[in-house]
């Protein structure tokens, strides 16, 4: 009796912060100006992506370094099924866009759907070469994809546009959007997790041996994992595609893996909670060192700005968490309606008492 | 294609090759010993490359003492890279030593980036390297000829250090069972920090004739040259010294032929290199000369 009311208690918890977020957003969308409304996009298309990215690094162990070819796939796909015809016939001047997909137009939830999809085919495809080996090849490997992907889309003129990438997709991609789709990324992997193929993920990732004795399907767990974060990865681009409205092949290069990278490794490698507190930490981070690149005139002197002087300091910042302080912000933990009660309970307590 | 072509294609092949084959040796002795992709080594082909621009351009050094730096300076980087980033995490989570060298890889490159501008800098290549050899009806560039010789002298150093004196000696035991060795008095961690001083060393020779045969020098120059000479440790068999120089002699000459004999593929180049990898880790992924693997090796 006493589980299945806590789970009421936390279906209706979870209603809750949900109805919460609607509210803010709400809030949001009337009075946020321009420039905190797009920064709040980046912040929920970044969470998508933390806490995909995480079920592979984190919760199977499995250090993944493609995600940029996954956002690339999601991204080219959901932008060629939003554009007209007619703007498909103006942006492809070089060569035309090969035949079917020059005359579709999707709706933007059918289009992001479909670049989920292809993702995740490419995910089901490169899965068997990638889960054949592991460690740093596993590492390479994928590396090697991202890479491959990055070169077609630079030469497949027809499909892609080249180097020119696709300019003019509308701008289709607002809060009710982003922030939907971070919060159904997150219910489904929590549910993931928290379900016997989580506990079987992460017992490879403690020992991969020891698993597979116990009988353990690895390819098959690896697989669901590597692809339903391929499939959130698409996504992520599509939406992506549709807040900055221009893509090209240097959009999508291992410089965004590296972000995602340090997201997951300061959040706390293996938790999901860890992943969505740094990825709006990330991108707030970055908003604010901004400062550091641009000039600057302090008491009639100028100080040039020095642009790269984030990556210096958010390289040199993941280095240091990894070396020195491994389990990140949070660790392996999770934040639960539980735990927030103890730690009220603790509080309040100590309120009372006169503590604090 | 006349035979005049091929031979101009060959020599450019074989140059490349040596360049792969050059860097390749850090990574095969690091992950001989430590089972380590050191992400960071392809960018110590961008520090010396900076290291030279800055020594002949701002100090007006002349180009041996330049070069010498840094050289020196580049080997000195790699020891002080493993001390930093790797040696700390030796008895943690694979993944984590691996986070580490990519962190330590993007530090560079951007310490570099706000350190020396993004803009491309032109590579001060000596009088001395430049200069076309004309011989029968074949055009040579000089630097194309000397690249192998470079490498080879360079390389007859490496292996006569290796299979000649006792630290080489030590270092080979390092690699076939670190643990083992190290309760017979060897001291690993000095054996560790000459494997990487090594390999950093041949880098930041192999950085000086890769910025001289494509003279742009800019942060990120690194990258592609270490991905591609990684792969070509792998094709050799990684570990496996002479591995290393067969894969990249391999790659490089794969690379030049496949653009000389269908110049319309010259845009997917670079994802050659990739795929070979997945063919080479699907079908035999000991590489070439690889000894035969286990499980946990890979």
């Amino acid at each position: 009796m006493f589980l299945k009311e806590s789970a009421i208690r936390n279906f209706w918890l979870n209603l809750g912060a949900l109805a919460l977020l609607a509210l803010f957003l709400w809030g949001a969308e009337h009075f946020a100006n321009e420039y905190q409304v797009r920064l709040l996009n980046n912040m929920a298309i970044f969470v998508t992506l933390a806490v995909s990215y995480n079920l592979v690094n984190g919760i199977c162990g499995q250090l993944h370094l493609g995600p940029n070819a996954f956002i690339t796939l999601g991204a080219y796909t959901a932008a060629l099924l939003t554009l007209t015809p007619q703007q498909k016939e103006l942006i492809f001047i070089l060569q035309p866009l090969v035949w079917p997909l020059s005359q579709i137009t999707l709706p933007f939830a059918l289009a992001l759907l479909c670049g989920g999809l292809v993702a995740a085919l490419f995910g089901f495809i490169t899965g068997f070469p990638v889960f054949r080996v592991r460690g740093d090849y596993l590492a390479i490997v994928t590396l090697g994809f991202g890479e491959v992907v990055r070169v077609l889309a630079n030469n497949l003129q027809s499909l892609t546009n080249g180097p020119l990438g696709l300019k003019g997709l509308k701008p289709l991609t607002n809060l009710w959007w982003s922030w939907g789709v971070a919060a159904i990324t997150i219910i489904l992997i929590r549910a993931l997790v928290n379900s016997s193929y989580g506990r079987a993920m992460m017992a490879i990732r403690d020992d991969e041996a020891a698993a597979q004795a116990i009988g353990v399907d690895t390819f098959r767990h690896l697989m669901l994992a590597y692809i339903l974060s391929a499939f959130f990865f698409g996504v992520a681009g599509g939406l992506l595609a549709h807040l900055i409205t221009t893509i090209s092949p240097t959009l999508f290069t291992f410089f965004l893996t590296f972000n995602l990278l340090i997201i997951i490794v300061v959040g706390g490698l293996g938790s999901t909670t860890g992943a969505v507190l740094s990825a709006i930490l990330f991108t707030l981070a970055g908003e604010w060192l901004r400062i550091v690149e641009e000039p600057h005139t302090l008491l009639g002197v100028t100080i040039p700005g020095i642009p790269g002087l984030r990556m210096v300091f958010f390289s040199f910042l993941l280095l240091l968490v990894i070396v020195f302080f491994r389990q990140g912000l949070l660790g392996r933990r999770e934040f639960s309606w539980q735990s927030l009660g103890r730690f009220l309970r603790r509080f309040s307590a100590k309120v009372s008492t006169g503590h604090i | 294609m006349d035979i005049v072509t091929l031979v101009q294609q060959l020599v450019n092949g074989l140059s490349l090759g040596s360049l792969y084959a050059l860097i390749a040796i850090g990574y095969t002795m690091v992950y001989g010993i430590l089972r380590l992709i050191n992400f960071a080594h392809g960018d110590l082909i961008m520090v010396s490359a900076y290291v030279a621009v800055m020594g002949v351009g701002l100090f007006s050094w002349p180009w041996p003492v330049a070069f010498g730096l840094a050289v020196v300076l580049t080997g000195l980087l790699g020891v002080m890279l493993e001390r930093g980033a790797y040696r700390p995490l030796r008895r943690a989570p694979r993944i984590s030593l691996l986070i580490s060298a990519i962190a330590a890889s993007f530090f560079l490159e951007n310490l570099f980036l706000v350190l020396a501008g993004g803009r491309p800098k032109p590579f001060p290549t000596p009088p001395w390297f430049a200069g076309v050899l004309k011989w029968g009806g074949v055009f040579i560039p000089r630097l194309s000829l000397l690249i192998p010789v470079v490498t080879a002298v360079l390389l007859a150093a490496l292996f006569l250090l290796i299979q000649r004196t006792q630290v080489g000696r030590a270092m080979r035991a390092v690699a076939h069972d670190l643990e083992t060795v190290s309760l017979m008095g060897v001291n690993v961690d000095r054996i560790i920090s000459l494997a990487f001083l090594l390999g950093s060393l041949l880098a930041g020779a192999g950085g000086l004739l890769w910025a001289m045969k494509y003279p742009q020098v800019n942060p990120f120059m690194g990258i592609m040259p270490g991905l591609k000479a990684f792969i070509a440790a792998v094709l050799g068999g990684i570990g496996n010294l002479a591995g290393a120089v067969v894969g990249g002699l391999l790659l490089g000459l794969l690379e030049i032929m496949i653009v000389a004999f269908f110049p319309a593929w010259a845009g997917y180049r670079d994802a050659v290199a990739f795929g070979l990898l997945i063919v080479i880790l699907l079908v035999r992924p000991t590489g070439i000369l690889g000894e035969s693997l286990g499980e946990e090796k890979l």
